[in-house]
């Protein structure tokens, strides 16, 4: 064997959040060095399409409002899955916990709203909503509480089963009446979210739960409880932790913001019930959450980067022709590189060189 | 001896190994000498296993050359290790569960396209016929019991052609009896020609067993001294650095009132296998109660039952505590850990499985405080203030080495994370303190801290329960020592009127009856 | 009669990309890697294993002169394993490498593999001025086969000698893998791998290598079934998101499989015949999307039941979602 380098990798003690932060830019760029190339191979200008989408998600006050508005989901939604991914729970079932949020708010939305006052009959489909979405979450945990059922295809099955339902609706009891398609029908005004500034105030209520799951996690018993719980099932049942509880009580949360989320959708966005009122974001807010690594501040920032995205992705569609499923193209890569980055952040490549006697 | 290259087997020179920013390994330097058995000394952490890893090709050293059979080397990986005729047994056995005692002595092995089961395993009963182990190659490695395991560990050593073998503590898990047979075939393997180090830090096996001993001490390399010129002294002051006492203090106490009686008591495993079968003991106020047994023999079922933590099929766990001014033995099978806590019953555990179970590893030391006691303040918000006093209290106390109670525990060393672990079971001031495995993978300062910190729970006249593996210190530490055997109690005795071997017959009897039986 | 011998042939042709996405899940995982990104490379496959022979026939009818058939379905069969590959060789380098969360890899792999499929189905279409359709002739590679003598044997012509080629192509992959993991030097290393990498590695098999060749591969074979979706099931037509779930379904297949690539045949017959039974089997009153339901409800009972049935055999490689890392301190 002759004298040769080797790279080896070390685990690094502590690195200052600075270069943190700069490491994830890196990667960022990288991300979005990548995606140039994949622009460029289609014949355009990268920089021509992402000042497109730049234009096209921020550039005037009409397509800022439907940014925020594309944001409100992903946000409510991403706090609801990080309560569950918290105590690794994984939970990729937000997108049929909307669906039936969407579909429980949507009762009292379609069927109920001459019989109650305004206030009242949105208070209504709110805890409707969440009340479904919550249900809809709980049904997994209570396996996983009892058995250990594996929660991960659990939560997606009944994805597809919520899409199913919805079909099954919009074709038969559901159906708008007089009308030729299967297709639910609008909501009645009295049945749809004010605005503030031009969007529906579920922005308020997504910054105020910003910052109540700050709260939740890091000063509340549950929030600790939940943290323990993530660690290690064991230590939480050392410590006395009722873990099915705990499990049970907090996908409840989780899913009931996912409700939350898509009686917001319906109520404020909507205004109809139709199998892309999830639209992928229950999939989607599995990478925001993640990209925040679960902090609830930073789940903000990383919703209206995805929203910017896919709205930017319209963009190109009609500018370019670009498909605008460069959107989910887009987000893969760069949670690619920001999973990938983590590794530099976590250790360092050492470049050593051997020498050997003799060699 | 003219210390000729050839008469070596392995010769490791100024070897260095880092670990971030920990130095592991600096400037060792091991010769072993051709069909020698060498005993590599050390506490724990003193880079025993690191060492040796280096060469059996689990880790790379960071510099420094290795000699085997007189010739400089370069071995990257386990496999190259295997060509030049090292084996390794690991303490902690590397054997594929699911598979077979053949599978796993073939696994890795070059070869054609299939695995010939047939010559395999006629070439693993000729080995085992050498040196007499016993073993049914076709037997899975899950149904096996320890020295079992280590069978197979050293037929796959020596089915690849082993001329050095290098064994990890070998005897951590094994009867006094275990031991002496293993001691049996290292023997054999000796007269055989083989070359073996044995890692360990239990002097008396030293002295029965090996021709030298190599010394380490935090990462350095101490000495190489003759066995035969060797007193356990002398290695002893080697090991630690300076002479050191190695009596465990005992202190002299009153027994008082029975504090815990446990009647009966049966718990099954998932699979229906009876845990623990009917034991039945009492702890008394103010005596250290030690609990003896083969791994696996029920400690840990025992522990956890004794905790609320198990769920009970039958019998009752009574806990001595006070109720409205009468003392009574109160039943807690069948209770949640809160309602066990509002009848006042005070009760410390510390798991064998520190960072698993008795800490948050990625949580600080303030948050690992509060675990057993965060619920004690009303509302729905945490309280940080009185654990955050407890914590810089334990530090100071215990001279726990950390940069702050913020540093998340999983950072610290062994010693430190038993001594937060201990440190705050015992600040709630329980009456039953029970510990499972507390100088496990300690060096020996933390672990005389330990026993000094359970010998003063004693005198304060709390009711310890001891489960250890190490005899010795058993002997040393209990006031009376129950010993568990497949799920049952085979005796409880007092250490001065007993013996190890006495001891170590007790750990199995009970599994020699069954087989009698059935 | 004729009912039931039309649902078992429909099951089979249902069922074959589960299988292919069953066995390439089952070959990840016994490497100790759970790569939830099934649906994904089976997306990477479908447009890779339509896009490829599609642009070879653009070529070919530039030229004027026919495509032939094998060559379309050689080159079908290629790209697919190589997309799906692809994308199980980004999986790979994020976990074995750079040890990234296995869960959340995968899903991105899903999101990533998603986008792909359905932006170059598009892509290729717009330029198409359309959509993207094969041509005849190398539809009919993929056409049901007709063997001299056996096709038409009554019922058992139908029933086993008239499928495309995959369907065999599957069924002896199956097979093979199975010897594989219960005879070979290589299989038992591999199960090893994926039980207890640290003893493996200790033994000498470099488990880095293990890991990718199996992760690689079977997100290869994952993108075959893919390209069964685009290539068969749709008929050389992009469809929109025309894998939908069926990724998902092979990832619970192989809890049902039980690790096993032969039960994997019958696994996957079963769920075939769910997703199509609505087609053949009307019970009066029952709207159609219940049925649509039916092989995620029973994907959930199988969940179900094989937790509360734990066994020591044939349970999921124990190493599974852990990276392995030799000098982990």
């Amino acid at each position: 064997m002759k004298g040769q380098r080797m790279i080896r990798m070390v685990k690094r003690d502590a690195i200052s959040s600075k270069k943190q932060w700069m490491i994830r830019g890196i990667a960022l760029v990288g991300a979005l060095l990548a995606g140039a190339f994949l622009i460029l191979s289609l014949g355009h200008n990268p920089l021509a399409v992402y000042k497109d989408m730049l234009a096209g998600a921020l550039g005037t006050p009409t397509v800022r409002r439907e940014t925020v508005k594309l944001a409100i989901p992903l946000l409510i939604t991403a706090i609801g899955i990080s309560f569950a991914f918290q105590m690794r729970f994984w939970n990729i079932g937000a997108e049929g916990q909307i669906l039936m949020g969407a579909v429980c708010a949507g009762y009292f939305a379609f069927f109920q709203y001459d019989n109650l006052p305004r206030p009242l009959l949105i208070l209504v489909m709110m805890l409707a909503g969440m009340i479904g979405g919550g249900i809809y979450g709980m049904i997994p945990a209570l396996f996983k509480a009892k058995w250990g059922t594996n929660e991960t295809l659990f939560t997606l099955m009944l994805n597809y089963i919520a899409l199913a339902f919805i079909k099954y609706l919009k074709n038969g009891p559901w159906k708008a009446p007089h009308s030729q398609f299967p297709k639910m029908a609008m909501l009645d005004d009295r049945a749809r979210l004010g605005k503030i500034l031009g969007i529906h105030w579920g922005w308020i209520l997504a910054l105020v739960l910003v910052v109540l799951a700050y709260f939740y996690f890091t000063k509340t018993k549950q929030g600790y409880e939940i943290s323990v719980v993530g660690e290690s099932t064991d230590t939480a049942r050392y410590a006395g932790i009722p873990v099915s509880f705990v499990l049970i009580r907090t996908m409840i949360l989780s899913g009931a913001l996912a409700g939350l989320a898509g009686m917001l959708q319906l109520a404020g966005s909507d205004y109809t019930i139709t199998e892309s009122t999830a639209g992928g974001v229950g999939f989607t807010v599995i990478t925001v959450a993640w990209m925040a690594k679960m902090n609830s501040f930073g789940m903000l920032a990383v919703a209206v980067f995805i929203a910017v995205l896919e709205r930017g992705s319209n963009k190109i569609q009609t500018t370019f022709k670009i498909p605008a499923s460069a959107a989910e193209v887009l987000t893969g890569m760069i949670l690619f590189f920001m999973l990938g980055c983590e590794f530099f952040i976590n250790y360092k490549l050492v470049v050593s060189k051997r020498e050997e006697a003799g060699a | 001896m003219d210390g000729h290259t050839l008469d070596y087997a392995v010769q490791m020179k100024n070897i260095t190994k880092f670990f971030g920013t920990v130095t592991a390994n600096h400037q060792v330097s091991l010769e072993l000498r051709n069909g020698e058995i060498l005993a590599l000394l050390g506490e724990n952490g003193s880079g025993k296993t690191t060492l040796m890893n280096m060469l059996s090709g689990i880790y790379f050293p960071d510099s420094g050359t290795i000699k085997i059979r007189g010739r400089e080397v370069t071995i990257r990986s386990p496999r190259d290790a295997f060509e030049l005729g090292i084996g390794m047994i690991h303490q902690h056995y590397k054997l594929v569960e699911p598979l077979t005692a053949a599978e796993n002595i073939v696994l890795g092995l070059p070869g054609g396209m299939y695995v010939n089961r047939r010559q395999v395993n006629e070439k693993v009963r000729e080995i085992s016929r050498r040196y007499q182990f016993d073993l049914n190659p076709k037997k899975k490695i899950y149904s096996m019991s320890v020295s079992e395991k280590q069978t197979v560990e050293i037929l796959k050593a020596l089915y690849r052609g082993a001329e050095i073998l290098i064994l990890d503590e070998p005897t951590a898990v094994l009867t006094p009896q275990e031991t002496e047979k293993l001691f049996t075939v290292l023997r054999n393997m000796k007269e055989d020609g083989k070359s073996i180090i044995i890692i360990t830090h239990k002097l008396h096996e030293v002295l029965a067993i090996s021709d030298r001993v190599t010394i380490l001490r935090k990462g350095e390399y101490i000495g190489t001294v003759e066995t035969a010129a060797a007193t356990q002294e002398d290695l002893t002051e080697k090991m630690v650095g300076r002479p050191i006492s190695l009596e465990i203090e005992r202190p002299k106490t009153q027994r008082g009132e029975e504090m815990l009686k446990v009647v009966d008591l049966t718990c099954l495993r998932p699979d229906r296998v009876k845990a623990l079968n009917k034991v039945s003991f009492s702890a008394y106020a103010g005596e250290i109660l030690g609990i003896a047994g083969i791994a696996g023999s029920g400690q840990k079922e025992l522990c956890e039952a004794i905790a609320g933590l198990y769920p009970v099929s039958g019998g009752s766990i009574l806990y001595n505590c006070q109720t409205d001014g009468t003392q009574v033995m109160e039943n807690i099978v069948g209770q949640r850990s809160d309602q066990i806590y509002r009848k006042g019953i005070s009760m410390a555990f510390v798991p064998e499985d520190r960072l698993g179970m008795g800490l948050v590893g990625s949580m600080d030391m303030v948050d690992n405080v509060m675990l057993r006691s965060y619920r004690r303040n009303p509302g729905i918000f945490v309280d940080r203030k009185k654990p955050k006093e407890i914590s810089e209290k334990l530090i100071r106390d215990l001279e726990i080495q950390t940069p702050g109670v913020h540093t998340p525990v999983r950072r610290l060393s062994g010693g430190n994370v038993q001594k937060i672990l201990l440190g705050r079971e015992i600040a709630y001031e329980p009456l039953v303190l029970v510990v499972a495995y507390p100088v496990r993978g300690l060096d020996i300062n933390s672990s005389y801290k330990i026993y000094d910190m359970l010998g003063e729970q004693k005198k304060k006249g709390v009711a310890v329960i001891f489960v250890g593996e190490d005899l010795d210190v058993l002997m040393e530490i209990s006031d009376r020592i129950l010993v568990l055997c497949g799920g049952k109690v085979s005796g409880v005795v007092k250490p001065e009127e007993t013996t190890k071997e006495k001891l170590g017959l007790m750990m199995l009897r009970v599994t020699q009856d069954e087989e009698v039986i059935e | 009669m004729n009912t039931l011998l039309n649902l078992a042939v429909a099951a089979v042709l249902a069922g074959t990309p589960l299988l292919l996405g069953t066995l390439g899940e089952i070959l990840t995982e016994k490497s100790g890697n759970i790569n939830l990104g099934v649906e994904g490379m089976m997306f990477m496959g479908a447009i890779a294993g339509l896009a490829a022979p599609y642009l070879y026939e653009q070529q070919v009818l530039l030229v004027g002169s026919t495509p032939s058939k094998l060559a379309g379905a050689f080159l079908a069969l290629a790209a697919s394993f190589l997309a799906g590959a692809l994308g199980a060789l980004i999986y790979g380098f994020l976990t074995i490498t750079l040890r990234a969360n296995q869960n959340v890899t995968g899903l991105t792999l899903t999101i990533f593999g998603t986008g792909i499929g359905n932006f170059f189905g598009e892509y290729l279409g717009s330029q198409a001025g359309g959509y993207v359709a094969l041509g005849d002739e190398l539809k009919a590679a993929f056409a049901n086969l007709s063997i001299p003598g056996l096709s038409q044997i009554p019922v058992i012509g139908k029933l086993f000698f008239q499928y495309n080629w995959v369907v065999y192509f599957a069924i002896v992959l199956a097979l093979c893998m199975n010897h594989f993991f219960q005879r070979t030097r290589v299989g038992l290393n591999l199960r090893a791998v994926g039980e207890d990498p640290a003893t493996a590695d200790a033994a000498g098999i470099n488990v880095t290598r293990y890991k990718y060749a199996a992760t690689v591969i079977g997100g290869g074979i994952c993108g075959i079934g893919g390209m069964y979706m685009s290539m068969v099931t749709t008929s050389g037509v992009w469809v929109y998101n025309c894998v939908s779930g069926y990724g998902w379904l092979a990832v619970a297949l192989v809890i049902f499989a039980t690790w096993n690539p032969a039960r994997a045949l019958l696994a996957a017959l079963i769920f075939g015949g769910l997703t199509v039974l609505r087609l053949y089997l009307r019970i009066p009153g029952m709207p159609m999307q219940i049925y649509e339901m039916f092989p995620y409800i029973a994907t959930i009972l199988v969940l179900i039941v094989t937790s509360i049935r734990q066994s020591r055999e044939n349970v999921q490689p124990k190493s599974c979602g852990k990276n392995y890392f030799r000098e982990e301190r």
